[in-house]
């Protein structure tokens, strides 16, 4: 026992002594340095085509080089928040030099020419000048996510907990959840156009419906997988049917139902963007399509970044709200 | 509906009774596995006082943890009858408590909310929760009220299972081999906590064991059983005062005699 339990009770103030000579936080200084380079790069040598941006981006990266500076400085003194910049330490030092690469081979090179490739400054361009209208796509996407996973995943739940409970429902439901199940939600594209009045319902669906089979099918398999002994107090202590689910059948699935949120989410995402291309004005998906035909490339990188977090931060979301329903999970997974 | 159904439990009267009498009646009964029957129990009768103490001994799996399940009211002899207090058993309920050899606590709950589960079901939990607190208390286990199941120890968790039984006041405790997996020091601490218990809450217990010296320990009577179908080989009576002592020449010489019954000689 020994110095790796000791570092993993205590992770920051270890790494904090090796990472820090001196008062002197080595890795922020080289982050300094690297963030610099990209910024001088990015105003010191000339685009090859002109991008728009480069000063406000030199700007941007100059600043953040200045508080790498600083930090390196005094980062010691801050608790809990220094050791966590301390342990990402390297990833900065690698952002910085990846900036000046990036800015190099496709801006100042132009070795990865225009249309298919942006520096980072041509992404940060695209943000200044689309601003709004991505914004606005934003909020477009989250709306029909929003309302298209959490119809999806209450009906997916419900169905899943009556599938797994009731033998009667289970028999009539179970061969349709399997034949529609492995079916891509998209697929049923053609025939929402008839059954839904707008297209916007259309879309509702295809997401709805991309969420709620996982969760069914795993919360179904939940509610039947809970074990007998459990019924079994519940009916010795004079529990009725109704008790049972909501008391034993609900959170003893609870484990099951996060694996099929989990997959919900990565089929909604996947689902979102064709389902954006129903006919909509708006949204992240719609936005890639339109300027893919338009060969705006940079705005496609622009977009699918803005994606790429939102779909990290919504995952993210979800670990926690797992992490604070199956705390009493904790110790025997 | 279900609301309705709430509330009509929730009027229900628990009325503990001290004690309950059981007659069990001829009762048979038989497994259906794939088609062909499995007899577990030919025409037991055991007619049981209340307040009393009795043993069920046998070989495992020989059918004495059914017997339980049949009088506890999960599920129904397929011959004979069993009567609590003169009336015949139907359904489980809160009066008859089944504990079983694993603790079956909700993994989810804490040990509080385990224990209140009862009177939870009942509607009632809102006005007695001191009752949780009570049964805490007697099992020892009230500084462990907000731990969850899997932190407890295997005695503790089981010590937590006899509290979410007793918090309904039980006028008859059905004990399925409670402390069979068990290490035998707490084991030995458990033997002599049920005893008190018993002696303080005044239920009638049925114990299935197959623990001669357990059974020698905690109960008045004890009824042995052959193997599968079980039918009953013989009956003993042990009345000596509590606490009792394993070193007792009595006991001792009452367990060469059980063990002598169930084929082995010490």
């Amino acid at each position: 026992m020994t110095d790796d339990t000791i570092r993993a009770f205590d992770g920051g103030a270890v790494s904090k002594t090796s990472a820090i000579f001196r008062g002197l936080w080595r890795d922020g200084l080289l982050a300094a340095a690297s963030w610099a380079a990209a910024a001088l790069i990015t105003v010191g040598l000339p685009d090859v085509v002109p991008w728009g941006s480069a000063g406000l981006f030199a700007a941007l990266t100059g600043i953040a080089a200045g508080v790498f500076l600083v930090l390196s400085f005094v980062v010691h003194r801050l608790d809990r928040l220094g050791s966590g910049i301390i342990h990402y330490g390297p990833w900065f030092i690698a952002i910085g030099i990846w900036l000046a690469v990036w800015e190099l081979t496709t801006a100042k090179f132009g070795w990865l020419p225009k249309p298919f490739f942006s520096p980072p400054h041509g992404l940060l361009n695209v943000y200044v000048a689309d601003g709004p209208r991505l914004l606005i796509c934003v909020a477009y996407t989250l709306r029909l996510w929003s309302l298209g996973f959490l119809s999806g995943i209450i009906a997916g739940y419900a169905a899943g907990v009556a599938l797994g409970w009731s033998k009667r429902f289970s028999y009539w439901g179970m061969p349709f959840l399997k034949l529609i199940g492995p079916v891509p939600a998209t697929a049923w594209i053609p025939c929402t156009f008839y059954f839904f009045p707008t297209t916007f319902d259309a879309s509702i669906f295809i997401v709805a419906l991309a969420s709620g089979i996982p969760v069914a099918i795993l919360t179904a398999s939940g509610v039947s997988s809970v074990s007998r002994a459990f019924y079994d107090v519940g009916h010795i202590l004079g529990a009725g049917d109704w008790y049972l689910i909501r008391k034993i059948a609900m959170p003893a699935s609870l484990p099951h139902v996060f694996v099929g949120l989990f997959m919900a989410l990565y089929y909604s995402f996947a689902v979102l963007v064709v389902a954006e291309m129903l006919g909509a004005k708006y949204g992240l998906g719609w936005y890639i399509q339109f300027q893919t035909a338009y060969s705006g490339y940079a705005n496609v990188y622009a977009a699918l970044l803005i994606m790429a977090v939102l779909c990290a931060g919504i995952v993210r979301l979800l670990f926690v709200v797992r992490d604070r329903l199956l705390s009493w999970q904790k110790g025997f997974i | 509906m279900v609301a309705v159904a709430a509330q009509v439990d929730a009027y229900r009267d628990p009325a503990p009774r001290a004690s309950m009498a059981v007659d069990v009646r001829g009762v048979s009964h038989q497994f259906d596995l794939s088609g062909s029957k499995l007899p577990v129990l030919e025409k037991i009768d055991i007619s049981v006082q209340p307040g009393e103490f009795v043993a069920l001994l046998g070989p495992s799996g020989c059918g004495k943890s059914t017997l339980l399940r049949l009088i506890a009211g999960l599920e129904a002899p397929t011959g004979g009858t069993i009567l609590a207090d003169g009336q015949p058993i139907r359904r489980p309920d809160p009066s008859r408590i089944l504990v079983f050899q694993d603790p079956t606590l909700f993994p989810w709950a804490t040990v509080w909310n385990n224990v209140a589960t009862g009177l939870d079901v009942r509607g009632v939990l809102k006005q007695e929760k001191a009752r949780v607190d009570g049964a805490l208390a007697l099992v020892d286990l009230a500084a462990f009220a907000d731990a969850y199941p899997h932190q407890l120890s295997g005695g503790m968790a089981q010590r937590a299972s006899l509290a979410r039984a007793l918090v309904n006041d039980p006028a008859l405790l059905l004990l399925d081999e409670p402390l069979g997996k068990l290490d035998s020091l707490t084991r030995m601490t458990l033997q002599t906590e049920l005893v008190s218990l018993w002696q303080r809450s005044g239920f009638t217990a049925l114990l299935v064991t197959h623990d001669v010296e357990e059974a020698l320990l905690l109960s008045s009577r004890i009824i042995v059983f052959t193997e599968r179908p079980a039918r009953i080989k013989a009956k003993f009576r042990f009345e000596k005062p509590y606490p009792r002592h394993r070193d007792d020449p009595d006991l001792i010489a009452l367990r060469r005699s059980i063990l002598g019954t169930l084929g082995l000689s010490t």
